[in-house]
């Protein structure tokens, strides 16, 4: 018992300085943000900042716009969370329960475009966009991250709603409840660690989206989110490098204590696309 | 499908309108978001058209050609593959033995051992590749600071042609490694503990528990992680884009990223040709998808007979 106490103690102290090694480049992103702009220089790899200078933050939330990319982050963000929920719940609902002329085409289709690169989509969505007047709105955004893919949403709340036992449903038919009020009051609610799973991996996937963003924000900077807006910082001469990592600061921070705290449901929506 | 029993098809005749009215926001969606854009990519192909105004006459397999005979378009393949052939297989096993040292029962604090190395994936990728042209400056970032108190160096990372993509595939492997992680310890949860234990009190050594329960019990997931982390990587898009943009002298230049830059970032774009590229790019995918499923199929396959 000792020994293999031992050996369990050796493994971590190996492991321990790995993972320190691993996480080592986000702390230090952390720490630069605090330090002032001659020390960032000949500070190395420090962590500890000569003096906790907040005056980046202050410079990046107000001057560099900041404050704007935030809202926007969170706007678009918690939007396409809403969207993608809605639609895979009402989808994984009635193909989980229900068997009805269409549905195996339905499913099929929805198989087989979750084999389609998601690279491969962007033109026509633009497009799409510019056609419907929504090219230069959050909405159009919005829509764009959250109305295409999100297979595996519907699939987890398939295989959840189809477990549920049947007189469930028939205790809530004779309490007189139809279709709708079954659905919203007691079935969404009992899928409750489902919607969690989506929610978690929708809004990590959504807050660090660079691609849509970009391409949707072209001609219009006030809309751009975190992850684009850090652009502006980069490409000119005098890259302001505080104000930059006070920046990267402020756009990791929300994603990474959401994943911190939620992790269980994250890792099992990405434990889901091994098992199936 | 056994999803369904017979009450369920007795009820769905009297909800039927319900029925289509909860899937309206897929088929709506869903369609116009994911089905119609693959279809319109491959229609697009066909189209000599540069993005703007009505005009896109039929243009046949021009831009196919074009493709074929385009440098660049080659390059951008060899820089896509080569970027598959060395990270994929290291993340995979070096993922697969973290993953065992991780899952160990004697080992105290593994979950914020875990967290540690699951933190990277979920950080923005764009930040982190703008981030990283300053750590990696050769003129004031903090490695090359480093580098120069140890008398070594300075190096230009990412400027210099011969180092950028190896550069941009450490920062790869650093960031995405703990996705591959989190795919082996969900495979090592499906090995029931009972069995580990039976084979424990029959007298099994950890080392037999290992080589003759957990590796052949793991062997079917070789080819699910395996394909995918390679779909994964040949959307490297994010970091390419910020930490080099396809330079210096297109050394880093990933198709992904020459996609865009054919549709987006010049000043006569060409979004058919760009189209082209794409399906060119969704083609490959399936093909070394396929590769790589039937290889690690026949890894898994040796692993667990013997």
């Amino acid at each position: 018992m000792t020994r293999s106490r031992t050996a369990g103690w050796v493994q971590f102290a190996v492991l321990a300085v790995l993972a320190l090694a691993w996480v080592y480049p986000l702390l230090w992103i952390f720490a630069a943000s605090l330090k002032d702009d001659a020390s960032i220089f000949t500070d190395g790899l420090s962590l500890i900042p000569d003096q906790w200078n907040w005056q980046n933050y202050v410079d990046a939330w107000q001057t560099a716009g900041f404050a704007r990319y935030t809202l926007n982050s969170l706007v678009v963000t918690i939007g396409s969370v809403v969207v993608v929920i809605l639609r895979c719940a009402t989808a994984g609902y009635v193909i989980g329960r229900y068997r009805f002329r269409g549905r195996r085409v339905v499913l099929g289709v929805l198989l087989a475009a979750s084999f389609i690169p998601t690279g491969l989509a962007i033109i026509p969505v633009v497009r799409l966009s510019t056609e419907l007047g929504i090219l230069d709105s959050t909405l159009g955004l919005i829509l764009a991250l959250s109305a295409g893919g999100n297979v595996a949403g519907v699939l987890l709340y398939t295989g959840f709603f189809a477990q549920i036992p049947d007189e469930l449903e028939q205790a809530a038919h004779m309490d007189g409840a139809g279709f709708l009020r079954t659905f919203f009051s007691v079935m969404l609610p009992l899928s409750g660690p489902i919607t969690a799973t989506v929610a978690v991996v929708t809004f990590i996937g959504t807050w660090s989206n660079f691609f849509v963003p970009l391409v949707f924000t072209f001609s219009d900077p006030d809309r751009r989110t975190l992850a684009v807006g850090m652009l502006a910082f980069q490409g000119t001469n005098s890259t302001d490098w505080t104000g930059l990592a006070a920046g990267a600061t402020m756009s990791l921070v929300p994603v990474l204590l959401v994943f911190v705290l939620l992790q269980r449901y994250f890792v099992e929506g990405i434990a889901g696309a091994v098992k199936n | 499908m056994t999803l369904v029993s017979t009450p369920h098809a007795r009820r769905a005749a009297a909800h039927r309108p319900w029925i289509w009215l909860f899937l309206l926001p897929t088929i709506v969606l869903f369609g116009a978001y994911t089905v119609w854009p693959a279809l319109a990519s491959i229609w697009y192909s066909f189209l000599n058209w540069s993005g703007y105004g009505p005009e896109r006459p039929f243009a046949g397999w021009a831009n196919y050609q074009l493709a074929f005979s385009d440098p660049l378009f080659w390059k951008s393949i060899g820089v896509t593959l080569l970027i598959i052939v060395v990270t994929v297989p290291l993340r995979v096993l070096l993922a697969l033995v973290l993953a065992i040292f991780l899952n160990d029962p004697r080992l105290p604090f593994a979950r914020v051992l875990r967290t540690a190395f699951f933190v990277p994936v979920v950080a923005t990728t764009a930040i982190i590749g703008i981030v990283m042209n300053f750590v990696l400056d050769p003129a004031g970032g903090p490695v090359n600071h480093v580098l120069g108190n140890l008398g070594i160096g300075p190096v230009d990372f990412l400027g210099d042609a011969s180092a950028a993509l190896w550069t941009v595939m450490g920062v790869h492997f650093w960031k995405w490694l703990g996705l591959t992680l989190m795919y082996w310890l969900a495979a090592l949860q499906t090995i029931p503990n009972d069995v580990q234990e039976a084979a424990r009190v029959d007298g099994a050594s950890a080392r037999q528990r290992f080589t003759h329960i957990t590796l052949p019990m793991l062997a079917p997931f070789v080819a699910i992680i395996t394909m995918l982390t390679i779909v994964e990587t040949m959307q490297i898009f994010d970091l390419v884009q910020t930490m080099t943009g396809g330079g210096p002298f297109f050394s880093t230049l990933v198709t992904e990223v020459y996609i865009y830059q054919q549709a987006f970032e010049t000043a006569r774009p060409e979004y058919g040709y760009a189209s082209a590229v794409g399906v060119l790019l969704g083609v490959l995918t399936l093909v070394v998808v396929g590769v790589a499923a039937i290889v690690s199929r026949l890894i898994g396959r040796k692993g667990a007979v013997r």
